[in-house]
């Protein structure tokens, strides 16, 4: 199923995990932050409410 | 008729974003892996390159949305700074760390493709220069953001240093047609299809560029609503401080 990369193998595997790698903390960042917000708000909001 | 500018209301735009932003997660991933299984397990080498051609799938998207990203930015700071439009600010301020990946990923990629294509890592070419000073723009940006305590004057500065460093993006965009010298290439893809890549590699990249796209889009959708949450929590906690 791989296909041949050749001599190039280790440059075009390099970059796809880099890319993957950038892509996952960028992800994972954006998701963590999502969660902080949403905490924050909800503590707030409940002790307007309490 | 709808205008645009409704959604500069904060609860009508998270109320729209939460139903656009499924979608744009599930195309978005879709079309990335359709586009990067395609081209990495079935497209051929190609006779220059050999198999270095599949960072394309890498590297001309993430460099499309580095300097699209910063164009966003921008749009979005000249409503901020006209309209004074609070979601505007948070939406330049979520495409920011989003802009700065798909920097990073264009450089890396850029770099790797580069060593064994130019025989360097890295060459002082137009286009790579001003690739790198716009990262180096991103991160200001940010550290601009992080650095100053008032939302709003942030806001400012951070428009100002947007509408700065586009000169950047569009010398990114366009360093290789005002300088003839530099060992980067022309456009990867064009409108004219005489200076498009071959079809075999052309279609599996047009979907990776729509996955990019896409994931910038539902991002940028998710960050924007994280920034109005939390200035929202900030004014709640203003608030309950001055009672």
């Amino acid at each position: 199923m791989m296909p041949e990369l050749g001599k190039y193998a280790l440059s075009v595997l390099s970059a796809y995990g880099a890319t993957a790698l950038i892509l996952s903390a960028l992800v994972i960042y954006v998701l963590r932050r999502s969660a902080v917000a949403k905490a924050a708000l909800a503590a707030q909001e409940s002790s307007e409410d309490g | 008729m709808m205008s645009l500018w409704e959604y500069a209301n904060p609860v009508k735009f998270l109320r729209l974003s939460s139903k656009v932003m499924p979608w744009a997660w599930g195309v978005g991933v879709s079309c990335l892996v359709i586009g990067l299984v395609w081209g990495f397990f079935f497209t051929p080498d190609d006779y220059r390159m050999g198999s270095t051609v599949k960072i394309i799938y890498l590297h001309v998207p993430s460099a499309l949305m580095a300097i699209n990203a910063w164009f966003m930015m921008l749009v979005a700071s000249l409503i901020w700074l006209i309209r004074r439009h609070h979601v505007s600010a948070l939406a330049a301020k979520a495409a920011a760390p989003v802009g700065i990946a798909m920097t990073l990923i264009a450089l890396i990629t850029g770099a790797i493709w580069g060593q064994p294509m130019w025989g360097t890592w890295w060459v002082w070419d137009p286009r790579l220069t001003s690739f790198l000073i716009l990262f180096l723009f991103y991160l200001g940006y940010l550290a601009l953001w992080a650095g100053i305590g008032n939302p709003d004057t942030a806001a400012d500065l951070t428009s100002i240093l947007c509408i700065v460093g586009s000169v950047f993006a569009v010398l990114s965009r366009y360093a290789v047609n005002f300088w003839s010298q530099g060992l980067h290439q022309g456009a990867s893809l064009s409108l004219d299809k005489e200076e498009n890549v071959a079809d075999v590699f052309y279609q599996p990249l047009l979907f990776s560029i729509a996955g990019f796209v896409l994931l910038f889009f539902a991002l940028v959708l998710l960050g924007t609503r994280s920034e109005i949450q939390l200035r929202r929590a900030r004014a709640l906690s203003l608030r309950g401080h001055t009672k």
